[in-house]
């Protein structure tokens, strides 16, 4: 059967609190998973005590607080601090969400971080995508075209550019493709809310000449049809975009040139 | 342990060129049986008293016998389709995935050709 329980390694325990000075005015408690590969020990969850009336509004900033003045062994990847980038995407208060845009506010009580689910940790909140970044290279993310390369641009009228809306935006954060059951299970082989996103980008760009080869790629029981529309990746999804319906739209595409 | 690269195991054997028809069928299937499944619950709650006799005479109406193993057929094979996809999800190794899905696959099929004769037995006037 496919796995529900952690295995014995990955069972995580209690680990070390590191409480906030005596002149703290208003302390918010942050959980955040541990897990150093080096130690041969447990994930374990740390506890820190920070002062929101020192601190910046997101959780990302209170991250920096605490790997600048608390923690510096705290691993976590991080760069544009402003939902571009996708760096930051890590599980928190329970939902797959970008560090840099969730703000601490919207959080009630302790705020809970993990690491993206079901991917494999290489430090801390650092998880493992490079299988996921080899899936978004095997739907070829280009634009293919065998009529030559014309003079000029390649024109696309208005609305056949307003089909790449809602497409375009998506980040590759893997928020979505790590929420997504269907993802744990069989992620092997199902390529996953986000890089059906992106593949579908591509199938509707009026541009691109090789749709009908990007269709035969994906017609794959597990590729493509492991979706069961659990829409997990809609809810999730950071930049406030479907993949479900991208991946619904592929499905009809199949249906159509039947 | 495999020093494959991360884009050779995701390329793997291919894309299997399939999935669609079975993909179609299910929802194909889904959508019949909503009326269908109406009809028979109306038709039951309307014959509900009727003795065996006024049963095999209700249902010796083509219609109603040819409405009846439709929407047997169409129960198992949706069901047939469903497990399917259960078992992919959920079943490791492949072995048993296969074995489990041959044994469903058996049982389901056998159970329509039952049920199917059943009808056209009393149907016919057994």
């Amino acid at each position: 059967m496919a796995q529900f329980n952690l295995p014995p390694n990955s069972v995580i325990g209690k680990g070390k609190t590191y409480y906030a000075g005596a002149g703290a005015k208003n302390v918010r408690r942050f959980q955040i998973y541990r897990w150093d590969p080096d130690s041969g020990e447990n994930p374990r969850m740390d506890t820190y005590e920070v002062d929101l009336a020192a601190c910046g509004p997101m959780i990302l900033d209170a991250l920096l607080k605490i790997k600048n003045e608390v923690d510096p062994t705290l691993a976590f990847r991080r760069s544009c601090r402003e939902g571009v980038c996708g760096s930051c995407a890590m599980n928190i208060d329970g939902t797959n969400t970008l560090a840099c845009t969730k703000a601490i506010g919207d959080v009630a009580g302790e705020v809970k971080i993990y690491p993206l689910p079901h991917m494999a940790v290489v430090k801390d909140l650092v998880p493992d995508l490079t299988h996921f970044y080899a899936q978004y290279a095997s739907i070829k993310p280009w634009l293919q075209s065998a009529t030559p390369p014309p003079e000029r641009e390649r024109l696309q009228s208005k609305e056949d550019r307003a089909k790449l809306d809602g497409l375009y935006e998506c980040i590759l954060c893997a928020c979505c493709s790590t929420s997504c059951p269907s993802y744990w299970w069989n992620g092997e082989r199902y390529l996953g809310p986000s890089i059906l996103l992106q593949a579908y980008r591509w199938i509707v760009d009026s541009r691109d000449e090789f749709t009908g080869e990007r269709l035969d790629d994906l017609e794959d029981p597990f590729r493509l049809y492991r979706c069961h529309t659990i829409m997990n990746c809609t809810k999730t999804c950071p930049k406030s975009l479907n993949p479900a319906k991208a991946i619904a739209e592929i499905k009809k595409l199949m249906v159509e040139r039947r | 342990m495999s020093i494959r690269t991360p884009l050779a195991r995701v390329r793997g054997l291919g894309a299997a060129k399939d999935g669609t028809h079975h993909w179609w069928l299910q929802r194909v299937t889904a959508v019949i049986l909503i009326p269908l499944t109406l009809w028979f619950v109306i038709s039951l709650l309307s014959i509900s008293h009727a003795d065996y006799a006024a049963f095999q005479q209700w249902l010796s109406n083509p219609i109603r016998a040819g409405l009846m193993a439709t929407l047997l057929v169409a129960t198992f094979y949706h069901a047939s389709l469903g497990m399917q996809v259960i078992y992919e999800d959920y079943v490791r190794p492949e072995g048993a995935k296969v074995a489990a899905l041959l044994v469903t696959q058996f049982v389901l099929f056998v159970l329509g050709a039952i049920s199917v004769i059943a009808v056209l037995k009393v149907a016919l006037g057994g």
